[in-house]
């Protein structure tokens, strides 16, 4: 066969299928890397919580000991309660930032300052308010003593104490949240239909009954991220309570990724079979959501909205 | 090339270690990577890589500095990919997840040297299997910091015997202040405590044992060491909330004279000075005997060098360590201006420190039992983890003590298979 022929039969190939495998390339880098950096690693920690093993030495097969020293493991059910509490606490931020959207959407002198002082602190790290509340907790100089001492009450050390730690915490974490939800229910405001709010009120509805049946069920798509981003800011709860406790007092206010990062990778840890085992744990938590919410996508696109 | 760098370093080791003149033949590169990131041993680190590379001036030295606590991390990985000629670590229990994974270097030959004769009293913390893997460089005592314008305020005097720090502590209470101060919130602070009440209560060669796995958690002698503890708590000698401090958060009870005291390593003295504590106001005493008969033994930790074993470089490593030891570079870097902490060295002079003079007297003279490295280095990390954590929960809730005992010990019965 002569070279030309090769040419023509190669590029007539790439012709004759082009609408077919043109997508395919432009999405092969994505796919790629998603294959090699997400789900490969999901198989891999899969594999690597049924070894004993410190990253240094060679791995030991011990088949589900890990899982087995999981169950009899008091520091993992404090860590999973925790997990649970995050989860449904963590949901307040919703609500929350749908009345802090309705009260902030209205045309007043300056508006969009306040618009952009209550989305704040989603702008400002983790970290900083790690920080923030650390000092507001404390139990000697911290603003909330110094308050509820007005009252006579206190002092109370929130982040010491391991009652109110987790609580402390997700008090923390909800601030930000709520401003995340709160821009999300903001621009889901705008596309409310005004014609059918009019209507409403002809038929007499105001107040809450306009809210629940008028104004909420067309907030639905904003309700499903802010439901979703949520859920997941609620399971990878680890930066707050890294800064404001490293995890204490004594273990309480850890949560499943923050107990996985100690026992895997801290100073006192490395045990990553270990650490992988309680990964796994934690992806089948998050594989429960992930299902529902891929189904409920699924159902919408199925229904077209 | 590589030959003559060979003979040179041969001939360096065979003739021992004296003003470096010997060792002119060192060329290359040498890879330094150290955790000496606060600014204090960040500058005495510049220092000593300038005042080696002067004596070695074909000898190319890369020196990179690391955060102190990512370093703690980031050793497994460069030990294993992208190893160093020389790098930073602790002594004892510490070392030995790299020991026997065969990272670092072997290097009794170093050891073998003459000149190191006059370490012989940090040689043991440097010894696992008969073998040295490393070389110190500072070391520092532990001990209680007290207020002495508060003491003499009360008319209390340093006490020789635990029944007189307790007596000490009630007037201090009765007195509107706390005995001591200490930040749990990273819970080795709880473990100083317990060393010192263990080796005051049943002696070094039991800490040893406790700390080593060949005794259990539940052992009597581990109770009646809580039970000394307990007393402490119960009086309410520790400042409240010391679950929501850091350390160095804890430090301002004991500025404002709030608190009396702290049990801490020296490490603490800069601070306290440079908040306004003057050496009028502030002083050390040794931590005193409890159960009568048992030899003193104190807390020491020793930072070490080491080289890994996959270092390309090691004739000039093992010079740079020799280089580091040296009395001389002991001294300098030791000093107050520098490191501030005690030289390993003994042919070298501690500065006129009020601090490090009376440590130093205390290490060497009042120290029978022997010297710990201190509980999150003498105990394996993993056991270090749970126990301190379970001497954090005994100080807040003394009552679950048999609870903590008995996970502990589960604990260690995985953990020393």
């Amino acid at each position: 066969m002569s070279s030309s022929t090769k040419a023509t039969t190669k590029s007539s190939w790439y012709k004759r299928n082009e609408i077919a495998v043109t997508p395919w390339l432009f999405l092969a880098p994505g796919v790629i890397f998603f294959l090699f950096y997400v789900i490969f690693p999901i198989f891999q920690s899969i594999s690597v919580s049924f070894y004993e093993w410190d990253g240094l030495s060679d791995p030991e097969w011990i088949g589900l000991g890990n899982y087995e020293e999981l169950y009899w493991d008091d520091a993992f059910y404090v860590s999973l309660r925790n997990n649970l509490i995050w989860l449904v606490l963590y949901l307040l931020a919703i609500p929350a930032g749908l009345f802090i959207a309705l009260f902030l959407n209205q045309t007043v002198m300056g508006i969009r300052l306040y618009k952009s002082l209550f989305f704040f602190p989603f702008v400002i790290s983790q970290v900083v308010v790690g920080l923030v509340f650390t000092w507001f907790y404390d139990p000697t100089f911290g603003l909330l003593n110094e308050f509820i001492g007005i009252f006579g009450l206190g002092p109370i050390n929130v982040l010491g104490d391991e009652r109110y730690v987790t609580y402390g915490i997700i008090a923390a974490g909800i601030w930000p949240q709520t401003a995340y939800c709160m821009i999300l229910y903001l621009t889901g405001l705008n596309a409310v239909d005004p014609e059918q709010i009019e209507a409403a009120r002809l038929d007499g509805a105001k107040g809450w009954r306009m809210l629940w049946h008028v104004i909420v069920p067309q907030l639905k798509p904003a309700t499903f991220i802010a439901f979703v981003v949520t859920i997941i800011g609620a399971l990878r709860s680890f930066d707050l309570i890294s800064i404001m406790t490293n995890g204490g007092p004594f273990g309480e206010s850890r949560v499943l990724s923050f107990y996985m990062f100690e026992v895997a990778l801290s100073e006192y840890g490395f045990r990553m079979g270990y650490g992988a085992s309680i990964a796994v744990v934690l992806f089948l938590i998050m594989l429960f959501f992930i299902a529902y919410f891929l189904y409920s996508m699924y159902q919408d696109d199925k229904g077209g909205r | 090339m590589k030959m003559f760098k060979a003979t040179a370093a041969a001939l360096a080791l065979s003739v021992g270690f004296g003003a470096g003149a010997q060792a002119e033949g060192l060329s290359g590169t040498l890879k330094i990577f150290s955790d000496m990131s606060n600014p204090a041993p960040r500058a005495v680190m510049e220092g000593m890589v300038e005042r080696f590379g002067a004596l070695h001036p074909d000898l190319d030295i890369e020196l990179t500095v690391i955060d102190r606590e990512a370093y703690k991390t980031q050793i497994r990985n460069f030990l294993t990919a992208n190893a160093p000629d020389v790098a930073n670590w602790y002594a004892a229990n510490r070392m030995k997840p790299y020991v026997d994974a065969g990272l670092f270097e072997d290097i009794s030959d170093v050891w073998a040297d003459p000149a190191l004769a006059d370490l012989a009293s940090t040689k043991g913390a440097m010894t696992l299997d008969g073998k040295q893997w490393g070389v110190p460089y500072t070391y520092y005592q532990w001990g209680v910091y007290y207020r002495a314008d508060i003491y003499n305020e009360l008319g209390l005097s340093e006490p020789a015997s635990f029944d007189e720090m307790k007596s000490n502590c009630q007037a201090i209470l009765d007195s509107g202040r706390k005995c001591y101060t200490i930040g749990t919130k990273f819970l080795w602070t709880a473990g100083g405590w317990f060393d010192y009440l263990n080796m005051r209560t049943n002696g070094y060669d039991y800490h040893a044992k406790l700390t080593g796995g060949e005794i259990p958690w539940t052992d009597d002698g581990v109770k009646a060491t809580f039970a000394n503890w307990r007393e402490l708590i119960d009086m309410g000698a520790f400042v409240d909330n010391h679950t929501a401090y850091s350390w160095q958060e804890s430090l301002p009870f004991i500025v404002s004279g709030d608190a009396a005291a702290i049990l801490k390593g020296n490490f603490a003295v800069p601070p306290l000075r440079e908040a306004g504590l003057d050496d009028s106001k502030l002083d050390f005493y040794q931590f005193p005997a409890i159960t009568e008969g048992v030899a003193l033994s104190e807390d020491a930790p020793t930072d070490t060098f080491h080289i890994p074993a996959k270092a390309e470089n090691k004739e000039a490593a093992r010079e740079f360590l020799k280089f580091v030891v040296s009395a001389d570079n002991q001294t300098l870097i030791n000093n107050g201006d520098n490191l501030g902490q005690l030289p390993v060295n003994a042919k070298s002079s501690v500065d006129d420190d009020k601090f490090l003079k009376e440590g130093f007297e205390m290490l060497s003279a009042n120290s029978p039992g022997g010297v710990a490295q201190f509980f999150d280095r003498d105990a394996p990390a993993e056991m270090a983890k749970v126990a301190m954590e379970g001497f954090q929960e005994f100080m807040v809730k003394p009552d679950n003590l048999d609870k903590i005992l008995a996970r502990l010990d589960r604990a260690a019965k995985r953990i020393y298979k």
